[in-house]
């Protein structure tokens, strides 16, 4: 089974997001995203102070098995992506609610946060996906 | 998603999962596609030593009296070749020269062969085989009593032979390349599909728990199909489906080598087919590529020459661990030139062409960089 720390918010598209105190929100993917794309070979981390709407494909996450969009979880400013990713893309699977972060965005409101499943309701959706 | 027949299991299915593997259904088969890492796996059987449960594999023993005569009339390369104790490699055409199968045929002894065929091939392979049985007096039989496990990697002798028992221990050290030995129920050969030295091994499938229990005791990494498919990739080895099928003939797929032509009276099948199109000259091949940048080649991706007019497609594609970037094999038209742009999404990507293999035994033998490949490429297919 996978973890789901319960301090996060998840997307259906499988991304976590975290309000940080400094008001800025870290994305990355869940431990079940990471461990149904296998070893990470490639991260295209986004382009820094680029616009994004809640549900664009603002990176790529390439692993031996498939590429796979990421997801912005709500809309704002990307102001800082995970370089340490370029070369250590197995961070992602090694420790994917840590040093395995993708991007940190300003949201345009913090509040938008709400909008995302609580673990709970993530680990429910899971649930159905495999029962499909 | 609803399955529509129940998937099959090898005897160690329960083993798997007990290990960790993520298991998925690959040609009816539930097998493991990784213990928790590809590239961990990849990279044991580079440096170290590897097993596969490849179980699902078909073993189908040929005997007779005819046995030679048919698979000399069933198979394009040619088991006249062989010596007892021998294997061979070899594509099963169709009347029009279409791969319906590659496979490993070992010769037993006479009147005695087993042919290894690929899981996804095994039920219609074997209505292939029965249909043209006729007229020959020779028996087939699926071993589905027999598990297969090949054991790959630069350890793999050693650890091998330390399970074994003795007398058959300094045979297996002992045993050349695409050859093998017989002890009761157990066929040992010196083949495999990563590049690296190994063996794969035929046992009873009461035995198999036992022979893998062994090997994961002296520290062999359990290995899936994800490792599978870089390990045959960066060897420059096919993938029955992808690289070549029934549409496809060897001689656009760089097999012509598997093709015996002599002796000129031998009439296998789908050799006039392959003659007449050896005739006209076939337009296409398979050439290897690597990419540049990052990305990934990907089976399907459109591929676009860029010294002239001219496209084919990606027919396997993926990382490839040990060159650190993407390789893949595509079906381009003759001299493609050096430099092609492959497709990937929504953008155009660089790919360099290189004569495969890219790996063997541990080595690149490709470049990857910007200067001149030719010389170091062009030494090792046979």
């Amino acid at each position: 089974m996978s973890e789901l720390p319960n301090e996060l918010r998840y997307a259906v598209s499988h991304e976590w997001a975290r309000l940080d105190d400094d008001g800025l929100i870290t994305v990355g993917i869940t431990d079940h995203a990471q461990e149904a794309l296998g070893d990470l070979v490639f991260v295209e981390t986004p382009s820094l102070d680029s616009d994004v709407e809640a549900g664009d494909a603002c990176a790529v996450v390439e692993s031996v098995k498939a590429a796979s969009d990421i997801f912005a979880p709500v809309s704002g400013v990307v102001v800082d992506a995970n370089g340490r990713l370029t070369d250590e893309p197995e961070l992602v699977n090694t420790d994917p609610y840590g040093d395995g972060w993708i991007m940190r965005i300003k949201p345009e409101d913090p509040d938008l946060i709400e909008d995302l499943m609580s673990a709970e309701d993530y680990e429910h959706m899971l649930a159905e996906e495999e029962d499909d | 998603m609803a399955m529509s027949s129940p998937q099959q299991q090898t005897p160690l299915n329960a083993r798997h999962r007990a290990a960790g593997a993520r298991m998925i259904d690959f040609s009816g088969w539930d097998m493991p596609l990784h213990y928790g890492s590809q590239l961990r796996e990849h990279a044991a059987v580079r440096s170290a030593c590897g097993v596969f449960d490849v179980s699902h594999m078909g073993l189908v023993d040929v005997t007779g009296d005819d046995a030679e005569a048919y698979l000399r009339r069933l198979l394009a390369n040619d088991v006249a070749r062989l010596e007892d104790g021998q294997a061979l490699y070899s594509c099963m055409l169709n009347a029009d020269g279409g791969v319906l199968d590659d496979l490993i045929v070992y010769r037993l002894r006479q009147g005695r062969y087993r042919c290894v065929v690929n899981a996804a091939n095994r039920d219609s392979d074997q209505d292939w085989m029965r249909q043209q049985l006729c007229g020959f007096n020779a028996d087939l039989r699926l071993r589905d009593d027999l598990g297969l496990l090949a054991v790959q990697g630069p350890q793999a002798e050693g650890i091998l032979a330390g399970l074994i028992e003795s007398d058959l221990c300094d045979a297996i050290r002992s045993l050349a390349p695409f050859h093998c030995l017989e002890r009761g129920a157990w066929l040992v050969g010196r083949t495999g599909y990563t590049g690296e030295d190994g063996f794969e091994v035929a046992v009873p499938a009461a035995q198999l728990a036992g022979l893998w229990q062994g090997l994961m005791d002296a520290g062999v990494a359990p290995c899936g199909l994800g490792a599978r498919d870089s390990l045959r990739l960066e060897a420059g080895m096919h993938l029955y489906g992808q690289d070549m099928d029934a549409q496809t003939s060897p001689l656009v797929s760089r097999l012509g080598w598997t093709v015996a032509w002599q002796p000129t009276g031998r009439d296998f099948i789908g050799r006039q087919a392959l003659a007449t199109e050896r005739e006209a000259g076939p337009d296409r091949n398979l050439y290897g590529l690597v990419l540049g940048e990052r990305g990934m080649l990907r089976q399907g991706q459109q591929v676009t020459l860029t010294e002239r007019d001219g496209s084919g497609s990606v027919t396997s594609g993926g990382y490839s661990p040990q060159l650190g970037c993407s390789i893949g094999l595509a079906r381009l038209p003759l001299e493609p030139g050096e430099w092609v742009t492959v497709q990937s999404r929504d953008r155009q990507l660089p790919a360099r062409v290189v004569r495969p293999p890219f790996v063997r035994q541990g080595r690149v033998l490709v470049s990857t960089g910007q200067g001149n490949a030719d010389a170091e490429t062009d030494q090792c297919f046979p």
